[in-house]
């Protein structure tokens, strides 16, 4: 076999692999890609029953319900709209009133998201990026999610400070990290 | 005093690191022995300054200074003293730190034991590895300087992240990082290869144990990364195709492709052009996994002490890295010539066929990765790539390769016999055959593929043995004979019998649990009996303890089976005061290769407690498997014709080949 009958060999077998690779990857997107979207955007695009996306947004103070076996309700708002959620299963250690939260599942008929997973990171400032960038958005977002105090500016030391700051009203949000990537949230569920 | 040495130490390592990427790269150019050896004596010192830097950061940790930002962010007076010392890398910069100390480790290596390469070639791989080195330097300087200090210190320190308090974090970041840094060697010997524009036999016989050094580390990291996520994060899941986790498996794949085209470039002088290629792409697979992890830009289940301001850094030494690095390939690549023909059946042809599934394999765990990022910067919408689109597109491309991993070995080089090696599997083939029977009749009604993909792990580690058989001669000669020959194989192969072994062994860890596992998710009040999988699990009680700087709430469960009480099983939940978080530490019980798991969840009013407990059938396979790919990997490394500063004949080819 001569080098180039060789080489012939080679491209079209690797082509042919390539080209099984790309069909797959274009099937699997087209079924298992999931969107992101926060109760706003559920409230502005309608979302059809039984289609699967993610939910984003801060879990609403005093809506946790615990029911039987495990059962729990809860409220996912974002400032402008709510929407509630139901899961069966035992909620991730960071799952707080309050607190950000994503969730993973399809509405059912009655309008209530069932969520099958329960997202979370194991951080204390825990925000998902996604509802961050929703909540900065609309103006929602609190400073100390993310950002660290700066101890030099004052007296350091009181870890509680931080803390603390949490139970604030929410603030017009000032950070310097607005990104442009929060203005574009809203096109997040356009299919 | 301490962190101004430590930080000190760090600028004078960049100042060598400087001297090292310019002085012996001159020297090269003008044949200047004086100059190019400059780079032995800096990489050395490099490695003294970095060391001392590191030191002096472990110092301050274990003696809880305050003082330093560093410190009070990720560490308290009362933390055991093994999280005080591996707290050093569980934040953002110990972490950076860690990465140019092993960065560092690898340069002083290949100056200490380098002397028998050929000069200007050392010089300019020193060179190399001075570039990144300088590169992350500044990075850790400018962005993430972990000696900074606090003007007014506190008493008592943050604390360490509750899940990262765990002898996982003293073992997992350190492998991991010594397999992403680890093919910064072959990375600077390919860019080497590009400047001097030549590549000879020293070349390759340099090359690959480097790279399959990186790569045992790369797979025993990634396997205990795995195993960590299993038993601490409470969820029962050790692979969850998020980003982080892909960031490490893509160098891995890349690696692998690389360890094999490293094999055929060393025995046959062939498929050179590709194997650069490949050593360019590892390393910037492991930079962009350094990337992903360290800028926060995904959003990840594992991403700790992120910070997106110096993504942006990250990603400017990403772009001159990659971009410079592939650029000069293009630009050199066609100087290097092409060498070794080959039938496509052929030893040569089943590492090629290898190649190509793992780098496509690659691709698309890639495509799956960073898909959602660019289209958020293209378009803005958000979207989450899962498990979903990895199980429709990783595993259909892992099939086919799994099938021809047994063929490979048993073909010869150059020009194979497909037949034969067919034949030589036949008794492989019957063994995956009977096992696909056995195990449809047993779960009959069942999954129908979980039998199938069984039979093919089956396949391959008999593939493996059978290659063994074939070599020795067992079942042909006296058994006396077969042992002796085993003992006379050389190590590379009983590593590539191991190796390959391995991933069968993985497989069927990775089927059975998928398909199999089992789990009861429900309220217990003590005395209250859950019952999994024939076992018997009684909830005795509750109580609360106290620990160093947590409180911990402890069930104490009873195991049985059949009524003979087994074990006791302590799943706790613990509450870490200083960061007010609390940590699901699960409990397991191993059953040979199978595993009980609890994990308990929230309290409620009434006194009873969630709980959640699987069985998990041959789960430890998963991570026995990537052990002993390891170990085949160590035995391979320990073979005196690949160990590094054996006597090679190649100083006398390489006079030859020097025209190429």
């Amino acid at each position: 076999m001569t080098r180039k009958q060789r080489r012939l060999t080679i491209i079209g077998g690797s082509l042919a692999v390539l080209a099984v690779a790309a069909a797959l990857v274009l099937n699997a997107m087209r079924d298992s890609i999931v969107f992101f979207s926060t109760p706003a955007m559920v409230a502005e695009k309608h979302i059809e029953a039984g289609k699967r996306f993610r939910l984003g947004g801060l879990v609403q103070p005093g809506s946790l319900v615990r029911g039987d076996n495990l059962a729990v309700t809860f409220s996912v708002a974002d400032g402008s709209a709510t929407l509630p959620v139901s899961y069966k299963g035992i909620l991730p250690d960071l799952f707080r009133e309050g607190q950000g939260v994503v969730a993973e599942g399809a509405l059912d008929s009655s309008g209530v998201f069932k969520a099958d997973t329960v997202l979370a990171k194991h951080d204390e400032t825990y925000m998902p990026k996604e509802v961050a960038d929703a909540l900065k958005k609309q103006g929602h977002w609190k400073d100390d999610y993310g950002a660290k105090p700066d101890y030099n500016a004052k007296a350091a030391g009181s870890q509680g400070a931080s803390r603390a700051a949490q139970g604030a009203p929410l603030a017009e949000q000032s950070a310097p990290s607005v990104k442009q990537g929060a203005s574009q949230v809203k096109q997040g569920v356009s299919q | 005093m301490i962190a101004e040495a430590g930080h000190y130490a760090l600028v004078l390592a960049l100042a060598l690191a400087l001297i090292q990427s310019t002085l012996p790269i001159l020297g090269a150019r003008w044949r200047d022995a004086a100059l190019m050896n400059v780079a032995r004596s800096t990489a050395l010192a490099q490695l003294l300054f970095v060391a001392a830097s590191f030191a002096a950061l472990v110092t301050l940790h274990v003696t809880s200074d305050f003082s330093i930002v560093n410190v009070f962010e990720n560490s308290h007076s009362l933390k055991p003293l093994i999280y005080k010392i591996t707290g050093v890398w569980g934040n953002h910069e110990g972490s950076m730190l860690l990465w140019v100390s092993i960065l560092a480790l690898f340069g002083g290596l290949v100056a200490a034991f380098g002397n028998n390469l050929p000069l200007s070639l050392r010089a300019h791989v020193l060179a190399v590895q001075a570039w990144i080195a300088s590169a992350f330097y500044l990075f850790i300087l400018i962005t993430s300087n972990p000696f900074l200090r606090i003007a007014n210190p506190p008493i008592e320190g943050r604390d360490l992240n509750p899940v990262l308090q765990d002898i996982g974090l003293a073992v997992h970041p350190p492998m991991l990082y010594l397999g992403y840094v680890g093919f910064s060697i072959s990375f600077s010997f390919a860019v080497a290869a590009l400047l001097e524009g030549r590549i000879d036999a020293a070349w390759a016989r340099w090359v690959r144990p480097w790279t399959l050094v990186a790569w045992i580390f790369l797979t025993l990291g990634i396997a205990m990364g795995s195993y960590w996520a299993y038993y601490e994060l409470g969820w029962g899941g050790w692979w969850f195709w998020d980003p982080v986790e892909n960031a490490s498996l893509m160098p891995w794949l890349a690696g692998t492709a690389l360890l094999h085209s490293a094999v055929v470039m060393e025995k046959r002088n062939a498929l050179k052009v590709w194997t650069i290629l490949l050593s360019i792409l590892t390393f910037s697979l492991s930079l962009l996994g350094t990337f992903l992890v360290r800028s926060g830009v995904l959003t990840s289940v594992h991403a700790f002490a992120t910070d997106p301001t110096r993504g942006v850094f990250i990603l400017l030494i990403l772009c001159i890295f990659i971009g410079g690095s592939l650029t000069l390939y293009a630009w050199r690549a066609s100087v290097l010539k092409q060498g070794g023909l080959f039938a496509p059946i052929s030893r040569e042809g089943a590492l090629v066929l290898n190649n190509l599934f793992l780098t496509t394999a690659c691709a698309t765990v890639f495509i799956g990765t960073l898909y959602p990022l660019a289209l958020e910067v293209l378009t803005g919408e958000k979207i989450s790539v899962g498990a979903p689109f990895f199980n429709l597109t990783f595993a259909p491309l892992f099939l086919p390769l799994m099938i021809a991993v047994p063929f490979g070995p048993l073909l010869a080089w150059k020009r194979g016999d497909l037949l034969g090696a067919a034949q030589r599997l036949t008794a492989a083939g019957v063994a995956a055959l009977i096992a696909i029977a056995v195990l449809w009749a047993w779960t009959r009604g069942g999954s129908a593929f979980a039998p199938l993909a069984i039979g093919l792990a089956v396949f391959v580690i008999a593939g493996a043995l059978s290659d063994l058989a074939e070599r020795t001669g067992l079942f042909r000669v006296p058994f006396g004979t077969a042992l002796r020959r085993a003992r006379g194989l050389p190590r590379s192969t009983w590593g590539t019998v191991f190796a390959h072994a391995g991933v069968g062994v993985a497989l069927i860890g990775i089927v059975c649990e998928t398909t199999w596992n089992s789990e009861y998710i429900g309220m217990m009040k003590p005395d209250d009996v859950a019952r999994i999988a024939g076992y018997e699990l009684k909830l005795d009680g509750v109580t609360q303890r106290q620990g160093p700087n947590f409180r911990e709430m402890v069930a104490q469960f009873t195991v049985s089976l059949d009524g003979q009480r087994l074990s006791a099983m302590t799943p706790s939940k613990r509450n870490f005061t200083t960061r007010a978080m609390s940590t699901t530490e699960a409990a397991l019980l191993t059953r040979g290769a199978s595993q009980l798991y609890i994990s308990l969840g929230d309290t409620a009013a009434d006194g009873a407690i969630a709980v959640r407990i699987y069985h998990k059938p041959l789960v430890l396979l998963i991570w026995f498997g990537p052990v002993l790919m390891a170990f085949g990997g160590m035995l391979s490394l320990s073979d005196r014709r690949l160990r590094v500063g054996a006597p090679k004949p190649a100083k006398l080819a390489r006079g030859l080949q020097a025209a190429e």
